[in-house]
């Protein structure tokens, strides 16, 4: 039976749930396959999640590395392959809760970087676990700064062989996953030298595990690097290298060899490498940044139409706590900026395949583009959808900050992503780099990528809306955003440039207008974020309700946007004070709009009991009994402690003296 | 450890420093000898034997409550040994023991006996208060419901007083109302006080407080009619045992019922308390120590923030030089610089509400209520405004540490999970929010009906009278001068003062068009939400400024009065917004406040280390590798992920458990 109070919000639904579940997978296909992999792992009790809250960091471990064994097994008893269309939904119905995940970008590096020889002798060991592999890049004292990294791996040609060393504390490798107890091999990263000439960072395989008894190799120092906030699972370690020897031929070679005599050859573009990083950041939006969201909201927002607080009315029930309008302004303005992203991950993963499509004719003339958008929409939608996780943990009350609520684990899993595949910041003034540089090209009428065409007819002007609902058109809105993004980005350039004339050195500069940079740089992503949802809503068929529901959503969208950022947007006057408020009373008007469709739009991302593994969030909505039944499994009340014989007692007693 | 040789870029940013740290030390401390005193406490407990153990980072929540148990046990003991008693003494004790962290005797400390204090007849102290004074008796107090928390009138508990037997019969009659939170209810206490709805001849007479045995005494076991049990794991909180309780039939004597003002007679007659203000007095309490708790957590955060960023070298400013420290990226000053200025401002803020209420406590004490309501909303918003701040604040400190801010050994996500419950517990913060916001709607329809108010909200007085019309006009014209601290509270003024009457006149449009109160309340929420926090903004912002005169020493006047601009003009920069809107301040000024913020990252860099040496935290307490005061980093980092549970054994069991027996099967 399903709890009424959740019951009841289902029924009025505007729109076909089922219709837009298909419209997120991308069809109804893909809706059957994803959920016959979900079903296919849930009903397997080795992958069950289900007393994850409960365990040490040594047992989510070993879970982890079960998971992993099984999963081989699972794959081969099903028919899934690691490249297949499942595999993607593999990942989700495990939630990530499963070891050997860098195996894959040891794999993936050797494919890229290695060559043809390397492929052929590596990949086929590591596909059959003959070996494990991690990805060692990042150091103690060393992080998205990839040339300040300090691990050397000197040649020596008497014995066709390279020296890898750690010189000091800071150049321990620092972080990898699946390093400090699992892996047999790494791809670890390392200064070259050759005849005492530094050649910069280069990639080697390192053995650091006997394949027979696991023991460290000789001149290997790793293990585990501690507890986290999250990843418990995880075994990110560190590894320290004392003349370790490698041969020559496991410098991944496929743009640079190291020749018997030493002699260094590059062949082929670097700029592949930039795609590597990029294709990492694309897939990571989608999987680690955006999931965590839309569980998030689920969990969030079923529990705030069962759970009941004071009274709107006296004389009523308790109301919900999903009508007061503080709590629609907390949740509501995420579940809108859910779909804006996944909406814009289509985007990128379009002009991923673009570039793709390219790269493969030798063109990369699109890269610089495909690396400014990866990098700024990480960090934006990272940011954005990390401080949403953590309004809907504080959205739930007290019981949000039990681990059974869910909300604790997604959101010290998902703020790591602020910082992982590249600092959040540092990628926002790398899109910044670009946006400058398009802004100068463009003034001086230069041809520009797509998406930044409208930096060239910057020009004051006014917003034209006259009435709140004016507001509620997509186009006052965009040109809003617009409008605002280049106005931020011409003032940036131009303070950078009247520094430079008054004879600041160039990255001093830059380094003074870094705050504006950033800021100028979300703003065009926030503009694209916003253009592109409105595009896509237009597109929507109109059947089941969907594309209303959508631009309603659309709006809220913009319109919050503007609403807590409405300084930029008054600051040259695009917006006059009286406008603002119709921006405010259209924005608050939606909330009460959507709030009618909040429980629905939640079912539409169609997340299990078993992946949600929530007390809270669960789809009967029976939220309090679940939540007694799973305190009682604790260790705490299962477990006798020895708390009460040992201290409680003789304090009860006032016997503490004896202590 | 290791290395006794403090990191050279420290030593550089110390000998740099404008000012002497000690100097502001006292003034956080308030004055030289509590400085003295704290530091002498401080050392009984650090050079204790008694109160070493493992890092708690590597053990489990079993172990962890254990640990906590044990020293808690030591520190009541040795409370009494050393004979200290004050109660900023005490928390500082309790403090260093327990390294910032919740302990199970909180409740037991915190409420359980000031409760028997406050509500207890003289026969009942007798009765409970020296056996709980001895730890006889250990108990927790027991509000919180399943499915109801802020809203106390909702609580479904109840007790129904049985003439015959002249017991109450305590009941927990719905899953909902199974009592849940409660610190030390789990597995600690031994008696609760419990809130329950009070039912006597037939009829509900609300909310009373009753004391319940819930373990035997001796076996500890739970009594029978009674469920106990711990809640299960959190975010944080691992030392505390929050628990549940359910009672079927549970009958407690008459005399169990807390009666210093409510009573039931032997034959169920109820007698009223003279007045229910009084109960706000420990909610004001505790909720002025959640300010200071703010400014704490904050200032411990943006130590080691800004002490890594300080040693960490990353990337490069100019083409071909070394790498630079991170501290020197204006992106990273942004980060932390204003967190900084904002743990400054909150500890005034903090000592100030502490005063204030010590003074006002007199005045009840006397019978003056006259001040309570103002206290009570101030505090509420203020609870609520610098949580919130500082919770977002300490997980800013967090990134700006980058990768390693993530690992435990940083500290930071210790204190930002002992923290951030603090936006929720003792009134959420958005209901606090709108307490305050009621207070002001109040004070403003005072102003408008021709009165005149007083305190804190006082700038309402100057609002025009004859402004009816609900549409928004721009604020009273105020000129501000950007480098005047003075000016800018006028300014803050401004902007409060807009909000609250833009967000009074929308309620009342409201009115206007729909019947119900509470449904034009509820549609007005979110404007009055702002309101309420404009006015918090403002009186943080006051608040720093008034310090400022009562520093004698002209170079801490000096750095503080930069902190005191940076907070101030921070905050217009992210509330530009409000400010543009109002009409206070114009683009050109926008533009020259975003320009002054950033000189003033680069004036307070030269003493931002300096700045948080000041916050004088040991380096036990603070408990983190990223911020240690000698800055070695790195080293200890590695020192402590050996002792990571995971490497205690070379080889981990799973690879003989699954990783081996996978590789001979594929």
């Amino acid at each position: 039976s399903v709890n009424p109070d959740i019951a009841s919000e289902r029924q009025t639904a505007s729109f076909s749930v089922e219709k837009l579940t298909a419209r997120l997978d991308g069809g109804a296909e893909q809706t059957r396959m994803r959920r016959a992999v979900v079903e296919a792992i849930e009903c397997d009790p080795e992958f069950s999640r289900e007393n994850q809250y409960f365990q040490s960091q040594n047992e989510r471990y070993e879970a982890a590395v079960r998971k992993a064994t099984h999963l081989q097994k699972k794959m081969r008893e099903m028919g899934w392959t690691e490249d297949g269309p499942e595999y993607k939904y593999i990942y989700r119905a495990l939630s990530g809760d499963v070891a050997f995940l860098l195996h894959r970008i040891f794999m993936r590096s050797i494919s890229v970087l290695g060559s043809d020889e390397q492929i052929a002798k590596w990949i086929p060991l590591a596909s059959q676990y003959r070996l494990i592999g991690s990805y060692a890049q990042t150091e103690l004292g060393h992080g998205t700064y990839l040339q300040g990294l300090e691990t050397t791996a000197v040649f020596d040609s008497s014995t066709q062989e390279f020296i890898l060393n750690t010189p000091k504390i800071s150049a321990m490798k620092w972080w990898p996953g699946d390093m400090g107890r699992s892996a047999t091999h790494t791809v670890a990263f390392a200064q070259l030298y050759i005849h005492g000439k530094c050649y910069g960072v280069h990639p080697f395989i390192v053995q650091i595990r006997s394949l027979q008894d696991h023991s460290l190799c000789p001149g290997i120092t790793a293990g585990d690097i501690g507890p986290k906030m999250n990843f418990e699972h995880s075994d990110n370690g560190y590894l320290m290298l004392q003349n370790v020897r490698v041969p020559r031929e496991n410098m991944l070679s496929k743009f640079c060899e190291v020749q018997p005599d030493g002699t260094y050859v590059r062949r082929g573009s670097q700029q592949i490498n930039y795609f590597t990083m990029t294709t990492v950041r694309i897939s990571l939006i989608s999987d680690e940044v955006i999931t965590p969201l839309m569980k998030a909201c689920t969990i969030a927002i079923r529990y705030s139409v069962v759970r009941r607080q004071s009274k709107l009315k006296p004389g009523e029930q308790e109301a919900k706590i999903l009508d007061y309008q503080t709590q629609q302004e907390k949740l509501l303005p995420q579940l809108a900026a859910v779909y804006a992203f996944h909406f814009i991950n289509d985007y990128l993963q379009e002009l991923f395949n673009r570039a793709y499509r390219e790269i493969q004719r030798k063109n990369f003339d699109t890269l610089p583009e495909l690396h400014a958008s990866s990098s700024g929409f990480k960090a934006l939608v990272s940011q954005h959808c990390t401080s949403g996780v953590e309004i809907c943990l504080r959205a739930c009350g007290g019981h949000g900050y039990s681990l059974l609520s869910g909300l604790p684990s997604l959101y010290t899993k998902i703020i790591a992503s602020c910082i992982y595949e590249g600092e959040n910041t540092i990628l926002l003034l790398q899109t910044a780099r670009f946006l400058i540089k398009c802004f100068m090209a463009a003034s001086s009428g230069q041809p520009v990528p797509p998406s930044v065409t409208y930096l060239a007819a910057v020009k004051p002007g006014k917003c034209p809306a006259k009435n709140k609902l004016d507001f509620l058109s997509p186009d006052i809105y965009t040109e809003a955003f617009e409008h605002t993004a280049a106005r931020l980005i011409s003032s940036t350039a131009a303070e950078l440039q009247d520094l430079v004339q008054s004879g600041v050195k160039k990255h001093d500069a830059w380094n003074r207008c870094t705050v504006q940079l950033a800021q100028a740089a979300k703003a065009h992503c926030h503009y694209i974020t916003v253009k592109n949802f409105a595009e896509t809503v237009e597109r929507l068929e109109t059947e089941a309700g969907i594309q209303k529901i959508m631009k309603h959503l659309c709006d809220l969208f913009a319109l919050h946007g503007i609403f807590s950022n409405a300084g930029i947007f008054l600051h040259d006057g695009y917006l006059s004070g009286a406008q603002m408020d119709m921006v405010t009373a259209s924005y608050l008007d939606l909330l009460a709009v959507i709030r009618k469709d909040a429980v629905p739009l939640v079912d539409a991302f169609d997340f299990t009991d078993k992946c949600l593994n929530s007390a809270l969030g669960s789809y009967d909505g029976h939220v309090y009994q679940r939540l007694y039944e799973w305190a009682q499994k604790s260790p705490t009340n299962t477990q006798r402690s020895p708390a009460y014989e040992r201290y409680l007692k003789p304090l009860l007693h006032n016997t503490l003296s004896k202590l | 450890g290791s290395g006794a040789m403090m990191n050279a870029d420290l030593q550089r940013e110390r000998a740099a420093a404008t000012f002497q740290p000690e100097l502001l030390t006292h003034i956080l401390d308030g004055g030289a000898e509590r400085t003295r005193r704290r530091k002498e406490i401080e050392a009984l407990v650090i050079n204790d034997p008694d109160f070493q153990h493992e890092d708690l980072n590597f053990l489990s929540r079993s172990q962890r409550y254990e640990e906590a148990i044990r020293k808690s046990s030591l520190m009541v003991m040795k409370l009494r040994e050393y004979g200290i008693a004050d109660p900023d003494e005490i928390y500082w004790f309790k403090s260093f023991v327990h390294r910032g962290r919740p302990e199970p005797l909180d409740l037991h400390l915190g409420m359980f006996l000031p409760t028997l204090l406050t509500q207890a007849t003289p026969e009942q102290q007798d009765r409970f208060f020296m056996p709980a004074w001895n730890l006889e008796i250990i108990g927790t107090y027991a509000q919180t419901e399943m499915g109801h928390g802020t809203h106390l009138r909702g609580l479904e508990t109840t007790a129904t007083y049985d003439p015959a037997t002249q017991e109450f019969i305590l009941n927990s009659p719905t899953v909902t109302s199974i009592k849940w939170w409660p610190g030390g209810l789990g597995k600690t206490s031994n008696h609760a006080i419990v809130l329950a709805q009070l039912y006597t001849q037939g009829q509900c007479k609300g909310l009373h407080a009753f004391i319940v045995p819930i373990r035997q005494l001796g076996t500890h076991e739970p009594l029978p009619g009674i469920t106990v049990g711990d809640i299960g794991p959190k975010f944080g909180y691992d030392e505390i045992d929050n628990g549940y309780l359910k009672m079927d039939n549970f009958r407690i004597p008459r005399e169990n019922m807390l009666m210093k003002y409510a009573q039931v007679e032997p034959d169920g007659t109820y007698v009223k308390p003279l007045s229910d203000k009084l109960t706000y007095g420990t909610m004001v309490f505790i909720r002025s120590l959640i300010v200071g708790d703010s400014a704490r957590s904050l200032s411990r955060a943006c130590t080691i923030a800004i002490r890594y960023s300080a040693v960490r070298h990353q990337s490069e400013l100019k083409p071909g030089e070394p790498e630079p420290q991170i501290l020197d990226y204006q992106t990273q000053q942004y980060k932390l610089f204003p967190l900084l200025a904002t743990a400054y401002a909150f500890h005034f803020v903090g000592a100030y509400i502490k005063q204030t209420y010590r003074r006002i406590s007199g005045d009840i004490n006397e019978g003056d209520l006259s001040e309570l309501p103002e206290l009570h909303a101030l505090t509420a918003g203020l609870k609520a405004f610098t949580s919130w701040t500082a919770n977002a604040g300490i997980e800013e400190c967090r990134m700006a540490c980058g990768g390693h801010g993530y690992s435990r050994c940083s500290g930071i996500p210790d204190i930002y999970v002992t923290f951030t419950p603090s936006c929720t517990y003792e009134g959420e913060n958005t209901v606090m929010m709108l307490q305050t916001a009621r207070f002001l709607v109040k004070s403003y329809n005072q102003v408008i009906s021709g009165q005149r108010v007083t305190g804190m909200v006082s700038y309402l007085n100057d609002l025009s009278r004859q402004r009816v019309q609900p549409q928004h006009v721009a604020a009273r014209t105020v000129t501000v001068r950007i480098n005047d601290p003075v000016s800018l509270v006028e300014a803050y003024k401004a902007c409060a003062a807009w909000l609250v009457e833009a967000a009074a006149k929308n309620l009342q449009a409201e009115l206007n068009h729909r019947k119900s109160k509470e449904d034009a309340w509820n549609r007005t929420s979110v404007d009055l939400v702002r309101a309420s926090e404009a006015h918090c903004h403002y009186v943080v912002v006051k608040l720093f400024a008034a310090k400022l005169s009562e520093v004698s020493n002209a170079a801490v006047r000096a750095v503080l009065t930069e902190l005191c601009l940076l907070y101030a003009l921070y905050g217009i920069s992210k509330k530009t917004g409000d400010f543009l809107q109002a009409g206070i301040l114009s683009d050109a000024q926008i533009t020259q406040v975003n320009q002054h913020v950033k000189e003033l990252l680069a004036i307070v860099r030269a003493n931002a280390v300096a700045l948080v040496d000041s916050f004088d935290f040991h380096d036990v307490h603070l408990g983190s590798v990223l911020g240690r005061y000698d800055g070695n980093v790195y080293e200890n980092m590695f020192e402590w992920a050996k002792k990571s549970p995971l490497n205690k054994t070379q080889v981990h069991e799973s690879f003989h458990k699954h990783l081996k027996p996978m590789q001979a099967k594929l």
